[in-house]
């Protein structure tokens, strides 16, 4: 009978116990398995978000704050840029020989559902969702936008259009068709915009954009409190600020706000792929050129430093807090076992008298304790990643990230072997107990 | 076949004084002999068992088994020994509870270094009597049934000695008889020499050779008797 077997009899006739102890074992890994699992889709989502193009272009302040606003779609967003900024980058512009594609976004806005949930307006142009990128996949294919069945991407002519990224969607409830109206500022308590209709819902991206609300930016520019006021002497009168519906146009086809009296947040920058030193002349271009009013900021370089400066830390915490959480565990197994030695003394004794050795008890005390971390660890895995299973289209209906259940971390593939090592040093205790049994004290005192 | 010699154990005790156990000049069984040993509580009796077994080490002397020194093999040698040529009964049995009777009558050959036959425990295990209890696991055997599985299991490695120590004590006299009877047939069936321990002037004059350890062991009488 070899020693698992012998192990697996002694784990069975103590079954509450060993159960409880597999059990606490199995939640640490799980919980282990959580942490590595919802890191890893972490920081996959921060570099996933920053892909499909070089630069962001926005205004002065810290290159985390351009990328938190407009990345990410958190924080307060900076102080707008000109619009002649945005225009360096196209129709023959400064830049315009290194641009593959700009595309222009305008932040401020928001929306709010009557059950308090709050979600950020974006105004852009229709390239965001038919030109970018929004990741790549394994191979390198470039990802882009799809919309779900019915939809379809909001076209520049028709500025009171727009388009929800799937969570957005899915929690405000708005569907193709639907009418919304802006709420001026990202607090949710200013004034109420013009309507926007809903004409495209965007499948599920896994970034931050799935949260979002995209409205045409022309429609954007129009609404109220957005238009920049003219410049003195210019030749727009001050009834031009606020132009929408002024004049003879209707409110499906107003007039264009003047490009005098456009900023934007922030425009992000494709440039081309078979000019290698594109990106450098636009970062050198704008970041050390005369018009200093804007920044570009590469988002690839940020949310590195982001993970480097924010997630590697807490991650390490996280680590060490579900590894110290499996020590516990580890140690649950020493302390059962062990508080079951004195009981087991009698039974390691009569093993020893039909002709087991001191290793021969040690090494059945030792595999119990790794069959019991073993099987603990192994259903920690399979439970740890079966709550991500469950939990996955939830996750996904509320925050757009898309989490691979039975996708695993090159670290689960040491958690194993690392909880077996350290289940044979705690077991190493108890098993060195059996290695000293007296078996003629034990079985009954010898006279 | 066993043949001690000049054997000496003494236990130390908490003051510092050795305490003698045993002092037995000369002890000799021969292969498929059945002998008794007796005295009174107290006089050695289970630490020669002990002794014999290699379970204990002696101070001096030598205990040859099959013409093998017992009392000169390092331990784990030792214990390959006992699982090999030395079958143990007990006065409680001691089946381990965690396993079926099969499991109990295999565990004793698993430490023999060869490979468990489970063909020789079952049909041990018939012979006592018991080849329809096999999965039994020993709570939902009676104590007669516990008595016979330990019998099977001491016999499982087909060993030249069997060791009872005081196999008959928490039995009733009726389950007595059939024990020493068990004992005797299958030490006779398997060729296998018997030292049984027993206090039972009824189990003791069923056999031919009787021992007393007193007669036998000088250092009884230097020990306090408890």
């Amino acid at each position: 009978m070899s020693y698992w077997k012998i192990a697996w009899r002694n784990m069975q006739e103590r079954a509450l116990a060993s159960s409880l102890t597999g059990l606490s074992m199995a939640l640490g890994v799980a919980l282990m398995v959580l942490v590595l699992v919802i890191h890893q889709v972490f920081v996959n989502q921060l570099s996933n978000d920053a892909q499909g193009y070089n630069f962001i272009i926005g205004g002065s302040g810290s290159p985390y704050e351009v990328v938190l606003t407009t990345v990410f779609h958190v924080g307060k967003p900076l102080y707008p840029i000109p619009y002649r900024v945005y225009k360096k980058f196209i129709d023959g512009g400064e830049f315009a020989q290194y641009t593959d594609l700009a595309v222009p976004v305008c932040l401020g806005d928001s929306y709010s559902t009557e059950d308090g949930q709050q979600f950020r307006v974006v105004g852009t142009t229709p390239d965001m969702f038919g030109k970018l990128a929004y990741g790549a996949e394994k191979d390198g294919t470039e990802k882009f936008y799809r919309f779900k069945k019915g939809g379809r991407n909001f076209k520049s002519e028709n500025f009171f259009e727009a388009v929800l990224g799937s969570v957005a969607a899915n929690r405000t409830g708005l569907t193709v068709g639907d009418k919304f109206r802006p709420t001026h500022g990202i607090s949710g308590q200013g004034d109420k915009h013009d309507e926007f209709t809903v004409v495209g819902i965007l499948e599920p991206t896994g970034t931050s954009n799935d949260r979002a609300l995209f409205i045409n930016i022309e429609g954007f520019y129009l609404l109220a409190g957005h238009a920049r006021a003219p410049k003195a002497g210019s030749s727009l009168t001050a009834e031009a600020v606020d132009a929408s519906g002024s004049g003879s146009e209707t409110h499906d086809h107003p007039a264009p706000l003047p490009e005098e009296q456009r900023e934007v947040t922030s425009v992000l920058v494709r440039c081309k792929a078979d000019q290698l030193m594109a990106p450098m002349a636009v970062e050198m271009g704008v970041n050390k050129g005369e018009d200093r009013s804007a920044q570009a900021v590469a988002p690839v370089n940020v949310v590195e430093r982001l993970k480097e400066s924010f997630l590697a830390p807490m991650r390490l915490v996280l680590l060490v807090l579900t590894v110290m959480i499996v020590v516990v565990a580890g140690i649950s197994i020493l302390v059962s076992i062990y508080n079951s030695m004195s009981e087991r003394s009698h039974d390691i004794a009569v093993m020893r008298a039909l002709g087991a050795s001191r290793k021969a008890v040690m090494g059945v005390i030792l595999t119990e304790s790794i069959l019991l971390s073993l099987l603990g660890g192994i259903a920690g895995l399979l439970l740890g990643h079966g709550v991500l299973a469950a939990a996955s289209p939830v996750v996904e209906f509320y925050t757009g990230i898309t989490v691979h259940a039975w996708e695993f971390t090159w670290q689960e593939l040491f958690l194993v072997p690392g909880l077996v090592a350290f289940a044979a040093l705690v077991g190493f205790l108890p098993a060195v107990s059996a290695y000293r049994t007296d078996v003629a004290k034990t079985l009954g005192g010898a006279r | 076949m066993l043949v001690l010699n000049e054997v000496k154990k003494s236990y130390l005790e908490p003051n510092g004084e050795r305490l003698p156990i045993l002092d037995v000049p000369r002890f000799q069984l021969a292969a498929g002999e059945q002998v008794v040993l007796r005295g009174r509580s107290g006089c050695g009796k289970t630490t020669l068992l002990n002794c014999i077994a290699g379970l204990t080490t002696v101070d001096s002397g030598r205990i040859e088994l099959n013409g093998r020194d017992v009392t000169g093999l390092p331990e784990a040698a030792r214990d390959r020994f006992r699982a090999g040529y030395i079958g143990f009964v007990f006065q409680t049995f001691n089946l381990l509870p965690a396993f079926t009777a099969l499991e109990n009558v295999m565990l004793g050959m698993s430490f023999t270094g060869g490979r468990p036959e489970p063909q020789r425990a079952k049909q041990l295990l018939t012979e006592v009597g018991l080849g329809h209890r096999l999965t039994h696991k020993p709570r939902a055997l009676s104590v007669g049934e516990q008595q016979r599985v330990a019998v099977a299991r001491a016999l499982a490695n087909r060993p030249v000695l069997l060791l009872a120590d005081e196999p008959t004590a928490n039995v009733d006299p009726a389950h007595q008889q059939h024990i020493i009877d068990l004992l005797r047939g299958a030490c006779v069936r398997e060729n296998v020499a018997m030292l049984l321990v027993t206090h039972s002037t009824e189990v003791a004059q069923q056999f031919d050779r009787v021992e007393h350890l007193e007669e036998i062991n000088r250092a009884v009488g230097l020990a306090p008797m408890p």
